[in-house]
């Protein structure tokens, strides 16, 4: 036979990339809704309101109308490379979860299935593989714009995220020190027989979260596309969806990060006295999806708290803090 | 050919065919997006090896940070491929002659070396898996690792002095 494969485990895993990656979507897109109900409610205002029942589908008629606009692709710019650039933006964005452990197994059909896309070896540094390549996507769309202000949101986007890199494999080292391990479903054993990793670790922990901000590209650290300097930085040029992949890139980036801070140094889908309590595994399984996401909300709530908190940071402040401590 | 050819194959292709258009395309940006698409086709490679924590690092160290001061240096110089100096002719010779001159010292000592007809195992083991990789660099090869160590601190010493600036 030519590809003698397991054929019901192509369909699980497939069944759950989809999932996976329409559960991301969704998540994304109603954090931009949240995002706006947040910064409104800090601002003592009301927030969206017209679409739908408290504005909630506001995110939905935002994807329409950036379906629905002219595409403007820029003369003199590669016009490959500027249709490159989103899609990667949103292609690093996505990959990311395939080595997030989203819950124990579940039972269904006589199999056991894992809800994890793929458990490698060396999920966290996968993980930290796939983030490092996400800046192609701003700096390829940056270049093809032939725009001086998307090239230096670009050139930012690119220091910034080697400065924080670094940092970033630091706190993670003494997280695997401790751990001895690096798949990521491993962690979230050990931590569920034991203490969460942020106990251990607190200062790891801070310096990853400060870490995630930067690669996010999230307030205080959103220099390239500081809009007060740069005119929107790296996507000014970027019209339609094309635009909207690289706004969509950024909130799915923020909830997978927040998932995987979540896993690292909360428990992942570890919850509470859940373990002790017996459940069938399914019920555990579903409690465990249900931590992790509530986790996960906590994260991006913290996210937009900040954004509105923290005024930006001038970018030679932010290569010192990058560099000097 | 099971799947494993299959991939094989394709990733070899891919690898070949982008390196040559690293040296062929006119953009130096071209050029490094198509270096980049090397690292991940020999990645590729390592992972059909089973060695996954060789192809992480290499993209993590390759793909992720070199190649992103790459092209940082290289938008922000701004090359293109009117303002690139052309190089003389005699120039051109000598590097033909020392590639041509490195291609034969290279396959000459692959050749010769013992283990050339021992074609790896692909897909199968679990030697590259990072738990065995530990335990022989640590076991089996302390000193070389060490020392390899040793260098690497050297040459970082050495690249912070050059950059400091001179007081």
């Amino acid at each position: 036979m030519l590809l003698a494969l397991d054929f019901p485990l192509i369909v699980e895993k497939l069944i759950l990339v989809v999932v996976v990656v329409m559960a991301s979507l969704l998540i994304a897109m109603y954090a931009t809704y949240a995002e706006r109900k947040v910064a409104a409610i800090l601002q003592d205002r009301r927030g969206p309101n017209r679409a739908g029942p408290f504005g909630l589908l506001q995110p939905v008629a935002d994807g329409i109308k950036l379906f629905f606009k002219e595409e403007i692709i820029p003369d003199f710019s590669s016009k490959f490379l500027f249709i490159l650039g989103p899609s990667l933006a949103m292609l690093t964005a996505v990959m990311t979860s395939a080595v997030i452990p989203w819950g124990d197994k579940i039972h269904l059909f006589d199999r056991d299935i894992s809800l994890q896309i793929a458990d490698i070896d060396v999920g966290i540094l996968y993980v930290f593989g796939v983030v490092s390549l996400g800046v192609y996507g701003i700096m390829i769309g940056s270049w093809a714009s032939n725009n001086k202000y998307s090239l230096m949101g670009g050139l930012r986007a690119a220091s910034q995220i080697i400065s924080y890199e670094l940092a970033m494999g630091i706190s993670l080292i003494a997280l695997i020190m401790v751990t001895g391990n690096l798949s990521l479903k491993e962690m979230v054993l050990q931590q569920q027989s034991g203490w969460w990793n942020v106990a251990k670790q607190p200062l790891g922990f801070l310096i990853f979260l400060i870490c995630a901000f930067a690669e996010c590209n999230r307030t205080p650290f959103d220099l390239p596309e500081a809009e007060s300097e740069l005119i929107g930085g790296y996507h000014t040029e970027y019209s339609s969806m094309k635009l909207g992949f690289y706004l969509f890139a950024e909130y799915i980036n923020m909830f997978v990060s927040s998932t995987i801070m979540a896993t690292l140094f909360f428990g992942g889908y570890d919850c509470p006295f859940v373990n002790e309590a017996n459940f069938s595994p399914n019920v555990a399984a579903l409690i465990g999806i249900g931590a992790l996401m509530a986790k996960v909300v906590a994260f991006l709530f913290f996210f937009m708290w900040v954004r509105w908190t923290i005024p930006r940071f001038r970018y030679d402040q932010l290569m010192r803090l990058g560099w000097q401590f | 050919m099971n799947i494993t050819q299959i991939l094989f194959w394709l990733l070899s292709a891919m690898a070949i065919g982008s390196a040559l258009m690293v040296i062929t395309a006119k953009s130096p940006v071209h050029s490094i997006l198509y270096l980049i698409v090397t690292f991940f086709a020999i990645s590729g490679h390592y992972i059909l090896l089973n060695a996954q924590f060789l192809a992480i690092v290499n993209i993590i160290v390759y793909a992720g940070a070199i190649m992103v001061l790459f092209l940082f240096v290289v938008m922000l110089m701004n090359l293109n491929a009117e303002t690139e100096p052309q190089k003389n002719r005699t120039m051109q010779f000598a590097g033909v002659i020392a590639g041509g001159c490195l291609f034969l010292v290279l396959t000459a000592a692959l050749n010769k070396s013992a283990g050339v007809n021992n074609i790896t195992q692909m897909g199968g083991g679990n030697y590259g898996l990072i738990k065995v990789l530990g335990k022989t660099l640590f076991n089996d090869f302390v000193l070389p690792f060490e020392i390899s160590s040793v260098l690497f601190l050297s040459a970082m010493i050495g690249a912070v002095v050059i950059g400091k600036k001179e007081q």
